[in-house]
């Protein structure tokens, strides 16, 4: 497998969910309470997929570690998209 | 070899997909179980409490899977009031990677083929109808053609999402959990310690489940409300450092537990859901191990008749043989938390306090109920229907 990548995400520039990277510990709590199904997660990546999000936030008060913020400057593409 | 067609596919290893597989292999079907992890039973993310019967209807138990036999529940209030109850029957506290491990083991027994780290990203559909699933192993996509899919992908049950099921779950009763594995914590070892109230585990709880030689399972679980404002990390941290300062964290993780009713459909033309995904954990304890073989012993055995019968639509039986054995149950609990939950940390202390003014020998959790009750009687009704639905 090449590189894993641990999480990806915004290219539209309208994101403000930021998932830290390497903090995560891929419990899908975020993904559960998702009302948009936003959030891709496999074994060790997580990553929002950004047309479908829509900042509600559910997901950072979800989430039990603390991996989950909002930005306010909007989030960098952090890696390839499918 | 992966076939092009299976009768099931079971989506998760947990141990609500294994019994699913199990029970619908176990009739001549054939079934494959897709598991997106590496290992199945690893990582846990679990308080890994289970009663004796509830393991012992699904298999026999065994002491290598076993960490401690429990006896007593010690319920202790925000003033530390300890609120002892014993129990005749007793519980066990799961070693949970390798029970997993040998869950799996009687579904491949029972004729299931199983492959790990496939990750199901979709579902294929026929006419509107499941038809199958789409799967990354090995760097492939395959795609592979099932008569019934059954979605046992936990907390996340993004499966029955893609179905078109309504399998979201309201931020506010989702469990957010986080739990360590810790050395040098003293606690009895017969013994389930649960705390309560604002400083420990606001609309949850924290525990503290004994794995025998000074090792134990500390983790605890607050309500998505709760989390908006402080997270569940914050709160045991803080209660780690309290309680016990020179304990070494072995193992740490993050965990999810929808506490709320039974999703209301848990089955649609060629999908069913079990165990997490299907919202089927008990929503008062949050205990989901039981509840989630049970949903899957349900849902294997009727995916494995509809397929014996040629009758696809049998499937559509799930939902009511699951709300006559635990969901309807699962209603009242779920009106019980939400009580629960709402008390104050006086509250909690006077029920303490008054409970352990009954003499010890009647000391049971009826009678804890009951001193909750005198506490706040609306919660009446709904502790009445736990004792008289059986």
């Amino acid at each position: 497998m090449s590189e894993e990548i641990k999480y990806r995400q915004a290219k539209t520039g309208k994101l403000l969910i930021e998932i830290l990277p390497d903090k995560c510990d891929f419990c899908g709590c975020c993904v559960g309470v998702c009302p948009e199904d936003a959030i891709e997660l496999k074994e060790a990546e997580i990553y929002i997929i950004d047309p479908r999000c829509t900042n509600c936030a559910k997901c950072i008060w979800s989430c039990p570690i603390e991996v989950i913020k909002m930005n306010k400057d909007g989030v960098p593409f952090g890696g390839t998209i499918k | 070899m992966i076939s092009k067609e299976y009768d099931v596919i079971v989506v998760g290893a947990g141990p609500a997909g294994s019994m699913a597989a199990r029970f619908a292999a176990e009739q001549g079907v054939s079934v494959l179980i897709l598991e997106k992890d590496r290992d199945v039973g690893y990582p846990v993310r679990c308080g890994e409490a289970i009663s004796y019967a509830g393991v012992a209807e699904f298999i026999t138990p065994d002491e290598k899977w076993i960490n401690a036999h429990i006896k007593k529940f010690a319920l202790i209030s925000p003033d530390e009031t300890e609120a002892v109850i014993e129990f005749d029957e007793a519980g066990l506290i799961l070693e949970r990677r390798i029970f997993d491990y040998e869950l799996a083991k009687t579904a491949a027994n029972a004729g299931a083929e199983i492959l790990t780290r496939a990750y199901v990203n979709g579902l294929l559909f026929n006419d509107g109808k499941v038809s199958g699933a789409r799967f990354e192993y090995r760097g492939e996509t395959h795609e592979v053609r099932a008569k019934i899919v059954i979605a046992a992908d936990g907390v996340e049950s993004r499966v029955g999402r893609w179905a078109g099921l309504k399998t979201h779950i309201d931020f506010r009763d989702m469990e957010c959990c986080v739990q360590v594995t810790a050395s040098g914590v003293k606690a009895e070892q017969d013994t389930c310690y649960f705390y309560f109230g604002q400083d420990y585990a606001p609309s949850g709880y924290l525990w503290v489940f004994p794995k025998g030689d000074n090792t134990a399972n500390v983790g605890l679980g607050v309500g998505g409300a709760v989390g908006k404002k402080r997270s569940a990390l914050s709160f045991l941290n803080s209660f780690m450092e309290r309680k016990y300062p020179k304990a070494s964290v072995l193992t740490s993780i993050a965990g999810g537990v929808p506490c709320s009713p039974t999703l209301s459909k848990i089955s649609a033309p060629g999908i069913m859901l079990t165990g997490d995904a299907a919202r089927q954990v008990n929503p008062l304890s949050g205990g989901g191990i039981a509840s989630g073989m049970i949903g899957g012993k349900i849902a294997g055995t009727i995916a494995g008749e509809a397929i014996k019968l040629n009758k696809p639509d049998h499937i559509l039986n799930y939902d009511k043989a699951w709300d006559d054995r635990l969901g309807k149950r699962h209603e009242v609990f779920n009106r019980i938390k939400n009580g629960i939950y709402g008390f104050t940390d006086d509250k909690f202390n006077s029920i303490a306090h008054s409970f352990n003014k009954v003499p010890k020998e009647k000391r049971a959790l009826g009678n804890l109920f009951r001193t909750a009750l005198i506490q706040n009687p609306s919660l009446l009704i709904d502790v009445a229907k736990v004792f008289l639905i059986k």
